[in-house]
Formats: structure tokens, sequence, C-alpha cells
């Protein structure tokens, strides 16, 4: 009997380490793995610290796609409210259009200019991410088109 | 007419999972034979239903019969043949079909192969499918309906997403579903023997084959997602720690865990509750996943539709099949304590600590990908949780267990002797700091991960090697009786080592490209030439070519080694006009060593100028390579006479997956 409860106190004290080294682990990465999200009004609104990691979120601004010839794509980000410029080395998603909605990974340059490591756009016609259709909710724009898409 | 038909079906297979759920469980517990009999007949049935039903619903595809809602909207007459077929199945509603054609399939296999099970334990199992049954047959009717009509019939439909429209998605979902519906069975058996009160050696026999079924085809499905993904959307990437991904990868690591710790059970009659357990999560997770990606609260190319009654459908499915197994786990699991002792350093413990480092890092997978879903639902934040979380919490879970793998396959049950088994590994010790050494001399003295993951691999594949080598005793008899005692090994024994040594490869491939991938992100202009890893890629320019149901723009590029041509690789934009997209195909040169992948982007410029992405991607194979090896290790393992003979089951139990 005696061995038993060993085995047990065995097992579990593995066990107890495993998910205290678990949780540490899972701790120290949220600290600086983790992303928020921001619309272009709530970046104007609060100031985000250069060098921090996160989302944005809007539609493409008409007219503002800019190719360079290295690569660099230059183009601006809105909720309809406020712009972001944005500045991406990459190839854009296949379904990258001016009006369309996008959601960019990336950091603030001093300049507050959004250099993205990481463009998403839609990934099908019904589909647009529901983070900008969230912000385009929160800026009072969306419902038309949303009733529009759901007509076709 | 057949779409209707094919829609009363699937009613009636409603109606027969009714009786299934119900009246073999009563009759179970009333000791009544007649009621528990109903119960395979009944499987049986259901599944020549739902089959019927699928088969209709792919005929009204085959043939482009937009009057069906479901093909209008999913379907074009312009598209191939192969992707009508596969059509059936990249919607919603289609892939619900689909879900419970499998659900059934696994049902019926119990029924049929099963025969030698104790009638009220297979009553029992075959209850609880018929209940599963139920539950996604209800939804499919209620709230996801392929069969119904629309009037007046369009004349053509809208298509399928073209980045579904890919022999290697096409497949995907079917394997995908083999492999996370059959832990169906892992559930039932579970809750048969929770209802029976009795857990023992046999039950874990039974188990088996079903398990390793499961778990090889999740394997293969992981594994073609994985390959999809790389080749298909242009990233130069395999994983993405998507939590859509992530859902299908929780139910592998905790039916890895499951095919472990059955081991255990079957052998030594120890960890019983904990692997009834695990079963019943298993299968939970594999829910949870089908309601992440079916419910649309994830939004990926996965969420074909977002509706808000189907979401919270699946989840009532979702806490009542948890929520019942795991009130039943707790009222019943106390009375099955008391297995076999075993020492911590001993087969068993090794065994779990496979199983608490495996559903540990299950843990981190689950909160890294419910985390973001749970914030923004309390606080309306939204974050998302990336890859780095992963890097940071997975990887470091799963180097202990690769390190262990060597070292408990050789350790022997009850008792083990650490000493002695790291002396049998001398072997493998030396030559993965070797390689590691090699790594830091030859290739990079800085990239000391690198040297670690392949140092890992060499350990892993080499001490997987030497447990072989020991058991037919190479170099220690003559080889012909080693040959002799190879042959006479238990097949369960090759299947582990081939699983193994498959992890290893998978680790190179993971590894080399990891840390040897070269990316160059540049606009290049027809006729100009750059260099890459030792290449020299020119790229060739860009002509026009009409597909079968788009029209793609090809960019050619040359690479060259020394002057002399290796590969000329194409990379294609799509443009499809019936549902208005486009998609990349990137263009790739595999070989063993390296793959050259190169996508092209929009124009630049005047002069025909495009952005590109070029990757060099060494060893990158291997990581889909050691991903079939190890489901080939499942499929060797199942092969084993002992599942056939010995247990209670008809020989036959080996080609019940065969006919999937």
């Amino acid at each position: 009997m005696r061995f038993r409860k060993r085995q047990r106190l065995v097992l579990l004290v593995v066990g107890m380490l495993l998910l205290s080294g678990a949780t540490a682990l899972v701790l120290a990465s949220l600290q600086d793995s983790i992303a928020f999200f921001a619309t272009p009004s709530e970046l104007a609104a609060r100031q985000v610290e250069p060098g921090k990691t996160f989302r944005i979120g809007g539609l493409v601004v008409e007219g503002s796609v800019v190719r360079e010839a290295d690569g660099t794509v230059r183009f601006a980000v809105t909720d309809t409210a406020e712009e972001v410029p944005v500045v991406y080395r990459g190839l854009l998603p296949d379904l990258f259009r001016e009006g369309q909605g996008v959601v960019a990974l990336g950091k603030l340059a001093e300049d507050g200019t959004f250099v993205a490591s990481e463009v998403l756009a839609k990934h099908d016609e019904q589909y647009m991410p529901r983070e900008v259709s969230d912000a385009l909710k929160e800026a009072g724009y969306w419902e038309d088109q949303k009733e529009a898409e759901n007509a076709r | 007419m057949t779409i209707e038909l094919g829609h009363f079906a699937l009613v009636l297979a409603f109606a027969v999972a009714v009786v299934q759920g119900t009246l073999p469980l009563y009759g179970a517990a009333r000791r009544d034979p007649v009621l528990t009999g109903i119960a395979p007949y009944a499987a049986v049935a259901q599944f020549l239903l739902v089959a019927f039903a699928f088969a209709t619903l792919v005929q009204a595809y085959l043939v482009s019969d937009f009057s069906v809602r479901n093909v209008f909207e999913n379907s074009h007459s312009s598209k191939p043949f192969f992707y009508k077929l596969a059509g059936t199945w990249g919607n919603h509603e289609g892939s619900l079909v689909l879900w419970v054609l499998i659900l059934t399939l696994f049902g019926a296999g119990v029924a049929v192969f099963g025969r030698r099970l104790p009638p009220t334990f297979m009553a029992r199992v075959l209850g609880m499918q018929g209940l599963i049954s139920v539950g996604f047959l209800s939804f499919m009717l209620l709230t996801s309906n392929a069969f119904l009509r629309l009037d007046p019939a369009p004349a053509d439909g809208r298509g399928l997403n073209p980045i579904l429209q890919d022999p290697g998605l096409a497949l995907h979902p079917p394997f995908l579903y083999l492999g996370y519906v059959g832990f169906s069975t892992a559930y039932s058996f579970a809750m048969a023997a929770l209802l029976e009160g009795r857990v023992d050696p046999s039950w874990a026999r039974w188990l088996r084959p079903w398990v390793l079924v499961a778990w090889l085809f999740l394997t293969f499905g992981i594994a073609l997602g994985s390959w999809w993904a790389y080749y298909e959307l242009g990233w130069g990437g395999w994983w993405f720690w998507d939590p859509v991904e992530n859902s299908s990868f929780m139910p592998w690591l905790v039916g890895t865990a499951l095919l472990h710790s059955a081991i255990v059970l079957e052998k030594r009659n120890a960890l019983k509750s904990w692997t009834i357990l695990l079963a019943i999560l298993t299968f939970a997770l594999s829910l949870l996943g089908t309601f992440l990606v079916r419910s649309g609260v994830l939004t990926s190319v996965h969420a074909f539709a977002t509706d808000p009654a189907r979401g919270v459908y699946i989840l009532l499915l979702l806490l009542i099949a948890v929520g019942g197994s795991l009130a039943l786990f707790a009222i019943r699991a106390p009375a099955m304590q008391g297995g076999s002792l075993f020492a911590p350093i001993s087969r068993e413990g090794a065994l779990v600590l496979n199983n608490l480092l495996l559903s540990t890092a299950t843990a981190t997978v689950l909160l890294g990908t419910l985390y973001p879903l749970a914030l923004e639902a309390l606080t309306g934040a939204k974050i998302s949780v990336g890859p780095p979380y992963f890097n940071a919490t997975f990887v470091p879970l799963m180097i202990p267990l690769v390190l262990a793998i060597p070292i408990g396959t050789m350790l022997s049950w009850k008792r083990g002797d650490l000493p002695g088994v790291l002396s049998r590994l001398k072997l493998a010790v030396a030559a993965s700091v070797l390689v590691a050494a090699a790594y830091l001399a030859l290739f990079d003295w800085r990239g000391v991960l690198a040297a670690f993951g392949y140092a890992l691999a060499a350990w892993v594949i080499l001490g997987s090697l030497l447990e072989l080598a020991g058991r037919i005793a190479l170099f220690r008899v003559p080889l012909g009786r080693s040959w002799n005692r190879f042959k006479g090994l238990p097949r369960s024994a090759l299947g582990m080592t081939t699983a193994h040594v498959g992890l290893g490869i998978f680790l190179i491939g993971v590894t080399a490209t990891t840390s040897g991938q070269i990316e160059r992100i540049l606009v290049m202009k027809p006729g100009e030439t750059v260099t890459l890893a030792g290449y020299e890629v020119t790229f060739e320019g860009v002509s026009e070519r009409p597909g079968p149901n788009y029209i793609a723009e090809r960019g050619t590029f040359s690479a060259r080694r020394d002057g002399e041509l290796v590969a000329e690789i194409h990379s294609e934009r799509r443009f499809y006009p019936v549902e208005g997209q486009t998609t990349t195909e990137a263009g790739i040169d595999t070989t063993l060593w390296r793959d050259l992948y190169f996508v092209i982007g929009d124009k630049v410029g005047e002069e025909g100028g495009r952005t590109v992405r070029l990757y060099f991607n060494p060893l990158v194979v291997w990581l889909w390579g050691g991903l079939v090896v190890m489901a080939v290790g499942g499929f060797v393992s199942l092969s084993d006479r002992r599942l056939r003979v010995g247990a209670p089951t008809p020989a036959k139990i080996r080609t019940a997956p065969a006919e999937a």
C-alpha cells in the first residue's frame, strides 16, 4: 500500500512540475507574443508606442496603393473615420484590392506609419475579416454593405 | 427526384439512429438479448441510408443539378469533374453529410468486425454511436440541410471557392474526418466501459485497432492539410498555428496520448480511469474542433458560413456530449481504481511521462486557441495569438518528449534499469553529439538551435533502431538468426519503431526548414537574374495560359547552378471568372534535398516587372515524408496478429479502414 501511495505522489509531483512549467512558459510568452487589434480610430485616439506589435484593420483607401520598384507597397487603411498609412514589403494576398477589407500585422514606425509584416485580405467574396466588419460597424458604416451582400 | 430520395433516406437514418441510441442501451441495462441484438443491424442500416443520401448528393453535384440549393451555391457547370465531386464536401452542409457518413461507417465497422464482442458491450458501444448520430443528423436536418430545392432552378451555379479547387484539399476533409470522427469509436468504447463498470486489458485490446485507424488517418489528413497550405497559400510555410489547424491538431495530440496509455492498460492493467478519460477527451476535442470550424466563431477558409443558430446547436451538442460523459466518468471512475503497480523508472513510467507531456502540450495549444475568443467575449478586446506563443510554449514541451522516446522504449515493464538502458544507448548519444558538432563545424557555427534539432532527430532515429537491433540481437547472433527474429517480431513493435523513426524524419524536415529557409522578396524584370542559395534564378517573363475554368498568368523562372539549367519553374496567378477571384499557385521544384519555391505577384512599372517571392526550403519534403512514415507505422501496428487473434474479434479487422 505504501508503494501505491508513493507511486501516486511521484505522479502528482511530476504532473505539477510539468503544469507549473507550462504555466510559466505560457505566462512568459503571453506577455510579448500576443497582438492586440486596433481600428484606425482607436489608433488615432490613443497612443501606441512604436515597436509594439499589433494588428490594424479596415478598408484600403481608394487610390492610395503605390507600388515601389523594390517591391515595397504603400497604402492607407481606413475605417471611414480615420486613416493610417501602411508600408509593406512583400507579396500582397490575392484578394487585396482598393476598397476592400484587410487586416495587417506589424508595428508603428516613429513617423506614425504602420510597418506591416503580414497583410491578410478576406478569403472569398462572402467573407470580410470580422475585425474589419466590426471596425466599420463602430464607425457607423457597414449596415448598407452587409445588406447589399446578403441580397446578392 | 433523387435528391428527395436522399433527403428521405437521411430522415429515415435519423429515425434508425433514434432507435439505435435508445433500445440497445435500455436492453443492455435490462439484459434483454432481443433489444441488444438490434444494435448491429441498426448500425449497418443507418450506414446504408446515409451512404445512399450521400450518393444522391454526389450525383446532384456530378450532373450539376442547380435546382438543389447546395449545388447551386457551391458548384458550377464549368468545373472539372474531380472538383464537382470534391465540391460535395467543400461546403458546410455537404461536409456535414460526409461527417455523418464517416460516423456511421465506423458504427457499421464495429457492428461487422466486432461480432465477437460481448453482446451487451457491443449494444452499448453502438448505442452511444447512435446517440452521436442523433445529435448530428438532427443538426443537419434542422439547420444545415444539403437536400433543399430551389424553385425556379437557376441556370448555373455560383462556383466553388477556387482556393479549394485543388487535389490536396479535395482529399484533405475525407482523411481528416476519418481521423477525428473515427475517435468517436474510442468515445463510445469508453462510455460503454463506464456503463458496464468494467475496464480490463481485453477492453484496451478491442479499443486499440479503432484508435489506431483514427490516428493514422488523422496523421495523414493533417499532413495533407499542411502540404496544401504550403503550396497553395504561397507563404512558404507549412504550419501557421491557425485556430483551425489547431482544432485538428489537439485531437491528434490527445489521441497520440491515448494510443500510448492504451498500451499500458493492455499490457499491465494500469492507468484504467486515465485511459477512459483520454478517450473521452480525444473525441471531445474533435467535437470542439467541429464547433470552432463549423460555427463561424473563427473566420478562415474553413468557415463556410456564419449562422448563429448553427453555432449554438453544435455548442449544445458539445456540452451534452462532454458534460454527460464527464459526469458519468465522475460517478463510475472511482470504482475502477487499483491497477498494477510500477516504479517511476519503468516502461509504464515513461508512457505516463509521454501522456503528461502530450496532455500539457494540448492544454497550451487549447489555451492559445481559445484565449482570444474568451477575451473577446469577456472584454471585447481583440487579440491574436500567433506562432511566437506556440513556439515558446509547445516546442519546449516536445523536447523532453522526444528525448524520452528511445529510453522509454528500452525500459522494461514494472521496474526499469535506467543506467543499463543509457549504456545501451551510448551509440545514439555519441552519434547525436557528433551530428550536432558536425553541423556547427561545417554549416553554421552560430546555429545552436538547429544543431540541437538535428541531434534530437538523430537521437530518436538511432535510438529507435538500436531498440529494434536489440530485439533481434543484431550482430550478437548470426545474421540469419537475427533475420528470423526480425520476421518473428510482433507487428506492433515494428509499427512503433516505424512511427518513431517517422517522427525523427519529420524533425529533420522541421529543423532544416525552420533554420535554413532563405527568402527573397524583390521586383524582377523579365530577363533579370538574382542568386538564391547558390542558384542563379532568372525571371523569363509572364505569359497567358487558359485553364479548364480559369485563366492563368504564368511566370516562368529558370534556376541554374554553375551555369547549368537545374529546373524551369512556373508560378501562376489564376483568375476564376465564375467566382471573380484570383489564386496563387506557387511554382515549386522539389528534390529530396531542397525545394525551390517561387511566387509571382502584382505588376510593377511599365517594363513587365513583377513583385516576386523566392524561397529556398531545404529538406522540406522530409517533413511530410516523416508524417507519412508515422501513419505507415500506425498501419503496420494495425496489422498485428494480436489485434485479431487472441482478442475476441474476427480476423478481418485489419481491412476495416481500407474500405473507407
